[in-house]
């Protein structure tokens, strides 16, 4: 039997006012497992330098949508952490 | 359909964009910059946006406002520096009468509040700027900084 071959994807994951400020970044690239979800990128953005200032259940949005921590990903994805929102 | 302006709000212009001869009721809201926030004087502020997570959010707001209720609808929000006093969010609706004119009006500025990806620093007179974070009661505001 063949061994089982791990299919990667990447992501790209936006970060934005006081998140992009705490980590010092604006986006980064991210290569998960083909079954992730946004808690798997969530968990890579939190497991780097400043990380940890950004809450363990953020407002997220894939694609241009909001979306929840179990939305599943697919190459190419844009995941976004999105702080408080504060328009209007 | 651009959602997101960098110069002025002219009301006007959102208001003609929805008027109609069909159309008897006009509402309009503006959100201005205030002077104050918990407790502190504000100078200037700053709003930021994921631009076009912002621009489809706000499509499909009007969309759904247009759905639920027979009226047209113009929104705008302005993105980056701002003055005390600025409009920095107005909505239009026009309906035949003013029941749907006013529900739709309210139903659109609070979606853009709670689902529009826009962020908001505020500038104080004592120097301070913070990212406002609505989320906390009292702390309504994580200071970056003198």
């Amino acid at each position: 039997m063949p061994a089982p071959t791990t299919q990667i994807i990447n992501v790209r994951v936006l970060l934005f006012a006081s998140y992009a400020d705490r980590l010092g970044l604006e986006s980064v690239r991210v290569a998960l497992p083909a079954s992730a979800t946004v808690a798997d990128a969530l968990d890579h953005v939190r497991s780097l330098p400043g990380g940890d200032q950004v809450p363990p259940r953020p407002l997220c949005a894939v694609n241009l949508a909001h979306a929840g921590l179990d939305t599943g990903l697919a190459e190419g994805d844009e995941v976004a952490l999105l702080p408080p929102l504060a328009g209007g | 359909m651009s959602f997101l302006s960098l110069s002025p709000i002219e009301p006007a212009t959102l208001v003609a964009r929805v008027e109609s001869p069909a159309y008897g009721g006009v509402a309009s809201f503006l959100g201005l910059v205030r002077n104050h926030h918990g407790g502190r004087a504000v100078r200037r502020l700053e709003y930021s946006a994921y631009g076009a997570m912002a621009e489809a959010e706000c499509a499909r707001i009007v969309a759904e406002a247009e759905s639920r209720w027979p009226v047209r609808v113009a929104l705008a929000h302005r993105i980056g520096a701002l003055e005390i006093g600025d409009i920095a969010v107005a909505v239009a609706t026009a309906g035949a009468h003013r029941d749907e004119a006013f529900a739709a009006c309210r139903f659109v500025i609070e979606e853009v509040k709670r689902r529009v990806p826009i962020w908001k620093k505020e500038f104080y007179q004592d120097g301070a700027v913070a990212w406002v974070d609505p989320t906390r009661a009292s702390a309504s505001h994580e200071v970056l900084g003198t």
